[in-house]
C-alpha cells in the first residue's frame, strides 16, 4: 500500500523516498495471490519533521531496536512524537485520550497507551511499536494469528490490538478466554471484530499458529 | 514549557519549591489528557519516574507504605492480599494499559470525585503522605479531598506515599458503569471490615462534590454488628438494607452526563447493601481478605 | 460452502482458490496486522501543511464579523480562510445543496465549520484556528423535530421552512377497525458511528491547477462532484484516490474535510493534510438521526395484522444529508417484515439545530424496526400468544405486497428465520460458580448474582438493499488480463471504497471465479475509473460485485475470441489458468493465448430499475431487493442496578449466496454489535443543541467484553435478480439486533421501556 510495504520496521534508518510514487502491482502476490496495488501517497516516514516548536528537549529512545534521538516538544505525546516526527504511522490516534487503545505501544515491554504517555518521560526507554514486532521479515505469532482468525475488518484498531496481545501474552502466557475478554477490554474495536481476536489471541497463545 | 526530572525525593522537593505551579507526572495518564486537550499548560512538568523513593511500596509500622508512583498493576498483583479492596478497585481502573501505568498517586493528586481509588482508601482509613522542603507531613484521607479536583496538598508539597493498615477484615469494592469494562464510574462503593475495632469503614465515589465516607451508616452497622463479630451470624436484610439507605443519603451526586443523582443515590444504597453482604459472608466464612 | 461451477470433464486444471464462495485471507491484511497499511491519517508529503477546522460553539447564531487577521499573524501561518475564499459554490450535500462550505452569516449547529487555517505545524495551526475572532449573535436553538415542523412561531432554518420531506404511505382501508388495538410512543436517541479512525486526508495541489485528494471516505465521485463546484473547478481536475478507511458505517458519506483541505492547497501551492480529532469528529459527520415514532396496530382475534398506523418524526439537524432517503425507508420499512392489509404511516424528517443526520447502517429501517418490534411484543401479550409466535402468524414471505404495492417478488424467509433463531438451544443457566466477568457490571463486581434476572426476546427486521426510488445506482469496473512473470494475472480496477467489509478480497474471489486465474491484482480505487456508488446501503457486493463480474465476462469473451481462431472449438472455459474445451479438454495455458496481449474492458452495472413513490401516496417499487435478519437475544438484567448482560445472540440472516463466508459472518457479528450498542448505551446526549458527550469516555461503545458469543444461521436462498443470487448483508443484523435484546430486558424486567439506549435510570426507575 505505500512504498515501505514490502521492507520491514526496524530498518536502521527510515529512507525518505519521493513520497508519490505510484505502485501498480509492486506488492508481492500475498498469501492469497492478491496483490494490492499500492495508493499513490506513501508515507510514513517524513524526510523533513515538522518545523520545531520554539521548545524542545533532546530525547533518545531505542525504537524497535533502532536507538533514534531527536529534539522533541516537552509536551508531545510519544504517538504524536513517533507518528509526525519519526514517521512511524502503525499506531494510531483513535482519542488521543487513553480510551479506544489503538496507539498500544510497549515500553520496555509492557503495555502503554502512547497517546497519554509524555515522550520525553522515557528518554532512554525502549519503545515497539506494531511495526517492530516483525523481526527479520516474519510476523510475530501474534500478527500472524490476527491475520489468519480474521482478527478485524477496517483494520485501524488492529495495529493497537495486535501490540496489546502481545502484551497480554507476556504478563500472562497461558490467558483462559474469559481472561484474554478482560485483559483486551481496553482496546476497541467498532468493526467489533471481537470473537475472531479471542480467537486469534487463543491461538497465539497455543503457539499453534 | 520545562522539563524537570529529579532523581531523588530531595531534589524533586526543591523544584517543586521553586516551581510550584510545575505539574508532577508519573504514569501520566491522567495529565498527558490535559495536556493533549490544551485544558492545561503548565509552566513545566516535574517527572518522578527517576525518583526511587516513590516507587516502591513497604511494611512500615505494621502499615503498608504504597508509594504514590507504583502503578495500579502492582497494587493487583502484589498487594491483593493485603490491600483487597485498593485491589479490587485498581483492576476496574481504565484498561490494562492505563493500569500498567497509572498510579494511586496520580489519583490522588487529580483528586477527581470519580477516581476509583478513593472510596477503599477512605474505608481503610489511609493517610496521605506529603512532602516539600519544609518537611513531611500526613493528612488523613478524610481531610485530603476538599472539592471538585481540589486536594489539601499545599502548591510546593508532592504526595509521596498513601499508608493503609494492611486488611484485618474483609474487603469490597463496586463500580458501576454502563459498560462491562473500561468505563468511568457512575457512582461507587468500598467496604472495609475492621472485626479488631469493631467497626466498619465506608467509602463513596461520584457521589458528591468528593469522595466521601457514610459516618451514619458506619456508626449505624457498627452498632448493629456488635454483638456479631465474635460470634458471626448472617444479617438480616433489613440490616442490610438500612446500611444501603443511609449509605445512599450520605451522597450529594449530580445529574450528569453519566447518570442521574437520582439513580447515583439508590445505586449507591444497592452497592453499599450487596458490598457489605458480601463482606459479612466472607467474615462468617471465617475469610479475612476477599476477592470477587 | 458451494464448490467452484465446473464442467462435466473430470478436472484436467489444478483449481484455483479463493473463488467466489470461499474465505481467502484479504489481501490488505498481512498490512494492517504489521502497521503498514496507510490509513488517511498516516499520509505525509514533504513541505506539507497542516489544515484546522474552526468550528462554532453555538448551535444557532448569527455571525457578525470574523476576524482572521490574528491568525495570520502567528508565524508559521500559511492560511485562514473564509466562506469568501471559497472560489465556486458555498454549498454542497447529498440530496439537497443546502450546506456551506463555511457559514457565511449564519451557524445553524454547534460545530459548524466557520474558518479553516493551514500551518506549518499542528499545533500552530490550532492556536491559530483559536485566535481567529467571530462575532456571533446567539439565537435560540429550534431542538424538537416535530416543533420544528409544526410549532408556532419557529425561526425557519432554511429557505423552504423546517420540512425536509413529507412521506405518507397509504395502502388499503385508511379507516379499518380491529378487534384488538396497541399502541406507543417509541424513541430512538442519536448514535454516532464512532469509526476509530477519524476524518482525515491530504490535498496536493497539481501542476494543471487541479488538485489530487487522498481521503477516506465512502463514494469518491460524489465527493468529486461536491467538491468541484466549491473549487469552481472543472470535475476532471478533482482527482480522488481513497486511502486506507479507518471504519465508515454511513459516516463518511458526506463530505467531511474534502473541500477544507483542497481549499488551503490550492491557496497554499502545498500539500494540506487534516486530521479531526475524536471531539471533533464527533461534530464533524452526520448522525444516526434520533427519532419519535406514535404507533398503533390493529390485529383479530388471532393476532393476525389488520392495519397499522404510525407517524414518525426523524430529526435530520441543521443540514438535510441523507434525511429524505432516511424518512423515506422507516416509512416504506414501517410496518416491519409483515403483512399488513392496511398501511397509514406518515414521516416527517425535520430541520432544527441539532447535529445534523443522515447515514448510518440501517439507515431509517433501524428506527422503524424498534417500534415496530415493539409494538409486536405488545401485539402478542394482547393476544396472549408468544412473541415468535405473532410474527409467524403475519410474517411476509415471497409474493407478498408491501405496504408500497410492491410485490416482493423473491426469497423472504420471514418464518424460516424466526424458527431458527427460537429452536436454537438456549444458553446454560447462570451456575451458582460467579465468574463476574459474565455478570452485568463486569469486571466492576457489581453483583454476584443478586438481582440478576435473565429474559429472552425477539427482533426481526426488513431493509432495502441497494440505493431506492429511482435512483441510477450503478458501479463500473475494469478488468485487465494479461500475463505478467509468466502467469496470466487479472487486473481489477474500480472506485469502490473499502471500509473493512472485505470488498477488495471479494473482487479479487469473482476475478478468480470467472476468469480462472489465480493472481489477481486490485488497483487503488480513484476516480480514473467510473463510479462505483457508494459503498452502503449493503450495495457493493451487489452492485460492484455484478461490475466486476461482467467485466470479467467481457474480458472472458474476447480470450474465447482468439481461441476459437485459434483452435477452431467454441465450448470454451477458462480453468485454472488454461482454456479448456468441454470436448476436447485442455487446449492451451491461458498464457500461450494471450501471448503479450493485454486484454482489458470496462463495463457499468445497474440493478434493476427502482422507481419513485408517489408523493401522496407512497406507492411505488421503490425497492430493488429486501434483505431480512432475525435475532433472538437472550439478557442478563441486574434489576436492582439496572445493568444489563447481553449473554448470547442468536440470528438467523438470508444472504442469497455467501459469497465470501467469514465475511459474512464478520458483518453479522459487528452488525449485530453496533444494535446491542443502541439498545444499551450509545447516545450522543443533547441539550440545547449541543453535545454533552463528544468523547471515548462518555460516548460508550462495546467493548469485547460486552459482546456476547453469537450463533449464527447464514441462509442462502437465492435472489434470481442478483449477481450469483446474492442479498446484501452488512445492515440487517444492525436492525434486528436492537429490539431483540429490549424486548429481553422488558421481558427480564416486565417494563415498558419506549426509548432507546436503554439506560439503568429507565430500568430502576430513577
Amino acid at each position: 500500500m505505500r512504498e515501505k510495504a514490502s521492507t520491514f520496521a526496524g530498518e536502521p534508518e527510515p529512507s525518505g523516498p519521493n513520497r508519490r510514487t505510484v505502485l501498480v502491482g509492486a506488492v508481492g502476490a500475498g498469501v492469497a495471490g492478491t496483490a494490492l496495488a499500492g495508493v499513490g501517497v506513501g508515507l510514513a516516514a517524513p524526510t523533513t519533521a515538522p518545523p520545531a516548536p520554539q521548545e524542545t528537549l533532546p530525547v533518545t529512545l531505542t525504537v524497535n531496536g533502532v536507538r533514534r534521538s531527536a529534539p522533541v516538544d516537552p509536551r508531545a505525546s510519544l504517538l504524536d512524537t513517533l507518528r509526525d516526527q519519526w514517521g512511524l504511522t502503525g499506531p494510531k490516534k483513535g482519542c488521543d485520550q487513553g480510551a479506544c487503545g489503538a496507539c498500544t505501544m510497549l515500553l520496555d515491554g509492557t503495555r502503554v497507551l502512547s497517546c497519554i504517555s509524555l515522550a520525553v518521560l522515557h528518554d532512554g526507554q525502549e519503545i515497539t511499536t506494531v511495526e517492530g514486532l516483525v523481526a527479520k521479515g516474519e510476523m510475530h505469532p501474534v500478527q500472524r494469528a490476527f491475520a489468519e482468525r480474521d482478527g478485524f475488518q477496517c483494520g485501524f484498531c488492529t495495529s493497537g490490538q495486535v501490540t496489546s496481545a502481545v502484551g497480554l501474552l507476556k504478563e500472562n502466557p497461558r490467558p483462559s478466554r474469559a481472561e484474554i475478554s478482560e485483559l483486551m477490554s481496553g482496546n476497541l474495536c467498532r468493526c467489533a471484530a471481537y470473537s475472531n481476536i479471542v480467537d486469534a489471541v487463543a491461538d497465539a497463545a497455543r503457539g499453534e499458529r | 514549557m520545562d522539563f524537570i526530572r529529579p532523581t531523588s525525593l530531595a531534589e524533586a522537593l526543591r523544584a517543586k519549591a521553586e516551581v510550584p505551579e510545575a505539574v508532577p507526572i508519573a504514569g501520566g495518564t491522567d495529565v498527558m489528557v490535559e495536556l493533549n486537550f490544551d485544558r492545561r499548560r503548565p509552566p513545566a512538568l516535574l517527572d518522578l519516574n527517576a525518583v526511587g523513593e516513590i516507587a516502591k511500596w513497604s511494611e512500615v509500622d505494621g502499615r503498608i507504605r504504597l508509594g504514590a508512583a507504583v502503578p495500579y498493576v502492582r497494587v493487583i498483583d502484589e498487594l491483593g492480599d493485603r490491600l483487597p479492596g485498593l485491589a479490587m478497585a485498581a483492576r476496574t481502573v481504565g484498561s490494562p494499559q492505563i493500569r500498567n501505568r497509572g498510579t494511586v498517586g496520580g489519583n490522588l493528586a487529580a483528586a477527581s470525585p470519580a477516581g476509583d481509588s478513593h472510596p477503599p482508601l477512605l474505608a481503610s482509613d489511609a493517610v496521605v503522605e506529603v512532602a516539600s522542603v519544609r518537611g513531611t507531613r500526613t493528612i488523613p484521607i478524610t481531610e485530603f479531598y476538599l472539592g471538585v479536583k481540589r486536594s489539601a496538598l499545599e502548591p510546593d508539597e508532592l504526595i509521596t506515599a498513601v499508608l493503609l493498615p494492611p486488611a484485618d477484615g474483609p474487603q469490597q469494592f463496586s463500580k458501576v458503569g454502563t459498560r462491562n469494562a473500561m468505563v468511568i464510574a457512575v457512582c461507587s462503593f468500598a467496604v472495609a471490615l475492621h472485626p479488631a475495632s469493631g467497626t466498619v469503614g465506608t467509602g463513596l465515589g461520584s457521589a458528591a462534590p468528593t469522595p466521601r465516607r457514610a459516618p451514619e451508616a458506619e456508626d449505624y452497622i457498627a452498632g448493629e454488628l456488635s454483638a456479631l463479630w465474635q460470634s458471626p451470624a448472617p444479617l438480616a436484610d433489613s440490616v442490610l438494607r438500612r446500611f444501603g439507605e443511609l449509605v445512599g443519603a450520605a451522597a450529594q451526586p449530580i445529574d450528569d452526563v453519566r447518570g442521574s443523582a437520582a439513580y447515583r443515590r439508590h445505586a449507591l444504597a444497592v452497592l453499599a447493601r450487596r458490598t457489605l453482604g458480601w463482606a459479612w459472608h466472607d467474615y462468617c466464612e471465617g475469610r479475612v481478605t476477599a476477592c470477587a | 460452502m458451494t464448490q467452484m461451477t465446473r464442467t462435466s470433464n473430470p478436472p484436467l486444471t489444478t483449481p484455483i482458490t479463493g473463488g467466489v464462495g470461499e474465505s481467502p485471507l484479504r489481501p490488505d491484511g498481512a498490512l494492517k496486522v504489521r502497521g503498514e497499511f496507510a490509513y488517511s491519517s498516516d499520509l505525509w508529503a514533504d513541505n506539507m501543511l497542516w489544515g484546522v477546522t474552526l468550528r462554532t460553539p453555538h448551535p444557532y447564531a448569527r455571525i457578525r464579523s470574523i476576524d482572521v487577521g490574528p491568525a495570520l499573524a502567528l508565524p508559521g501561518v500559511y492560511a485562514a480562510l473564509t466562506h469568501e475564499d471559497v472560489p465556486g459554490q458555498n454549498a454542497y450535500g447529498l440530496e439537497h445543496i443546502d450546506q456551506p462550505v463555511l457559514a457565511v452569516d449564519v451557524v445553524r449547529y454547534q460545530g459548524e465549520a466557520v474558518a479553516i487555517v493551514a500551518a506549518d505545524h499542528p499545533e500552530t495551526a490550532r492556536r491559530a484556528a483559536a485566535a481567529i475572532v467571530v462575532d456571533y449573535e446567539v439565537l435560540e436553538p429550534v431542538d424538537n423535530a416535530e416543533t420544528a415542523i409544526f410549532g408556532e412561531g419557529v425561526p425557519k432554518l432554511h429557505e423552504g421552512g423546517n420540512l425536509v420531506r413529507y412521506v405518507p404511505i397509504l395502502f388499503g382501508d385508511q379507516d379499518a377497525t380491529a378487534e384488538v388495538v396497541v399502541s406507543g410512543t417509541y424513541e430512538v436517541g442519536m448514535q454516532d458511528q464512532a469509526f476509530l479512525g477519524p476524518e482525515s486526508g491530504m490535498a496536493v495541489p497539481a501542476e494543471d491547477g487541479g488538485v489530487d485528494l487522498y481521503v477516506a471516505t465512502q463514494w469518491l465521485h460524489v465527493d468529486q462532484q461536491q467538491i468541484a463546484p466549491a473549487l469552481n473547478l472543472p470535475q476532471d481536475k478533482v482527482r480522488i484516490t481513497l486511502a486506507g478507511v479507518g471504519g465508515a458505517f454511513g459516516a463518511r458519506e458526506d463530505l467531511s474535510m474534502q473541500v477544507h483541505a483542497c481549499m488551503l492547497a490550492l491557496h497554499t501551492n502545498k500539500p494540506v493534510k487534516m486530521v479531526y480529532t475524536r471531539e471533533e469528529s464527533f461534530f464533524g459527520h452526520v448522525h444516526r438521526h434520533p427519532a419519535v415514532m406514535h404507533y398503533e396496530h390493529g390485529a383479530d382475534r388471532d393476532g393476525k395484522l389488520v392495519y397499522v398506523r404510525a407517524k414518525m418524526f426523524l430529526d435530520g439537524g441543521a443540514y438535510a444529508s441523507s434525511t429524505g432517503a432516511v424518512v423515506a425507508n422507516a416509512a416504506t420499512l414501517g410496518v416491519g417484515p409483515y403483512n399488513v392489509p392496511n398501511v397509514k404511516i406518515e414521516g416527517w424528517g425535520a430541520y432544527t439545530n441539532n447535529p445534523p443526520c443522515g447515514a448510518m447502517r440501517g439507515f431509517g429501517a433501524v428506527q422503524a424496526c424498534f417500534a415496530y418490534e415493539s409494538q409486536m411484543d405488545k401485539l402478542a401479550e394482547a393476544i396472549g400468544v408468544d412473541p415468535v409466535e405473532i410474527r409467524l402468524r403475519n410474517a411476509l414471505s415471497e409474493g407478498s405486497v408491501m405496504p408500497t404495492g410492491q410485490l416482493v417478488d423473491s426469497a423472504a424467509p420471514v418464518r424460516e428465520l424466526m424458527e431458527r433463531v427460537r429452536d436454537k438451544p438456549m444458553p446454560p443457566a447462570r451456575t451458582s460458580e460467579v465468574d463476574i466477568r459474565t455478570m452485568p457490571g463486569g469486571a466492576s463486581n457489581t453483583t454476584h448474582g443478586e438481582g440478576v434476572v435473565r429474559g429472552v426476546g425477539y427482533g426481526v427486521g426488513i431493509k432495502n438493499i441497494c440505493f431506492s426510488e429511482g435512483f441510477d445506482d450503478y458501479s463500473t469496473a475494469r478488468v485487465r488480463l494479461e500475463v505478467i512473470g509468466g502467469e496470466p494475472v487479472a487486473m481489477v480496477h474500480t472506485a469502490a471504497v473499502e471500509v473493512g467489509q472485505g470488498l477488495v478480497t471479494l473482487q479479487a474471489q469473482i476475478a478468480r471465479t470467472e476468469l480462472g486465474v489465480q493472481r489477481v491484482t486490485i488497483q487503488p480505487a480513484d476516480t480514473s475509473v467510473g463510479s462505483a456508488g457508494s459503498t452502503s446501503a449493503s450495495r457493493q457486493s451487489y452492485v460492484t460485485g455484478g461490475a466486476v463480474q461482467s467485466a470479467c465476462a467481457a474480458v472472458r469473451a474476447e480470450v474465447f475470441d482468439l481461441a476459437r481462431e485459434r483452435f477452431g472449438v467454441s465450448d470454451l472455459a477458462l480453468e485454472g489458468g488454461k482454456v479448456v474445451s468441454a470436448s476436447r479438454g485442455v487446449l492451451a495455458d491461458l498464457s500461450d493465448v494471450l501471448g503479450d496481449r493485454a486484454v482489458e474492458h470496462t463495463r457499468e452495472y445497474r440493478h434493476r430499475p427502482s422507481f419513485p413513490i408517489d408523493p401522496l401516496t407512497g406507492q411505488g417499487n421503490a425497492h430493488v431487493q429486501y434483505g431480512f435478519a432475525a435475532h433472538r437475544a437472550v439478557v442478563d438484567v441486574d434489576v436492582d442496578l439496572g445493568l444489563v448482560r447481553v449473554v448470547e445472540l442468536a440470528c438467523a440472516q438470508d444472504v442469497g449466496k455467501a459469497m465470501n463466508p467469514d465475511a459474512v459472518i464478520g458483518q453479522i457479528q459487528g452488525g449485530s454489535a453496533q444494535g446491542l450498542g443502541l439498545a444499551v448505551m450509545e447516545e450522543i446526549q443533547l441539550s440545547g443543541a449541543k453535545i454533552r458527550n463528544p468523547s471515548f469516555t462518555d460516548y460508550l461503545i462495546p467493548t469485547i467484553l460486552d459482546m456476547p458469543p453469537m450463533t449464527i444461521d447464514v441462509l442462502e436462498l437465492a435472489d434470481p435478480n442478483a449477481p450469483y443470487g446474492l442479498r446484501g448483508v452488512g445492515e440487517p443484523p444492525t436492525i434486528s439486533s436492537t429490539p431483540a435484546i429490549v424486548a429481553a430486558i422488558r421481558d427480564a424486567t416486565k417494563l415498558a421501556l419506549k426509548r432507546i439506549p436503554v439506560r439503568p435510570e429507565h430500568i430502576t426507575g430513577t
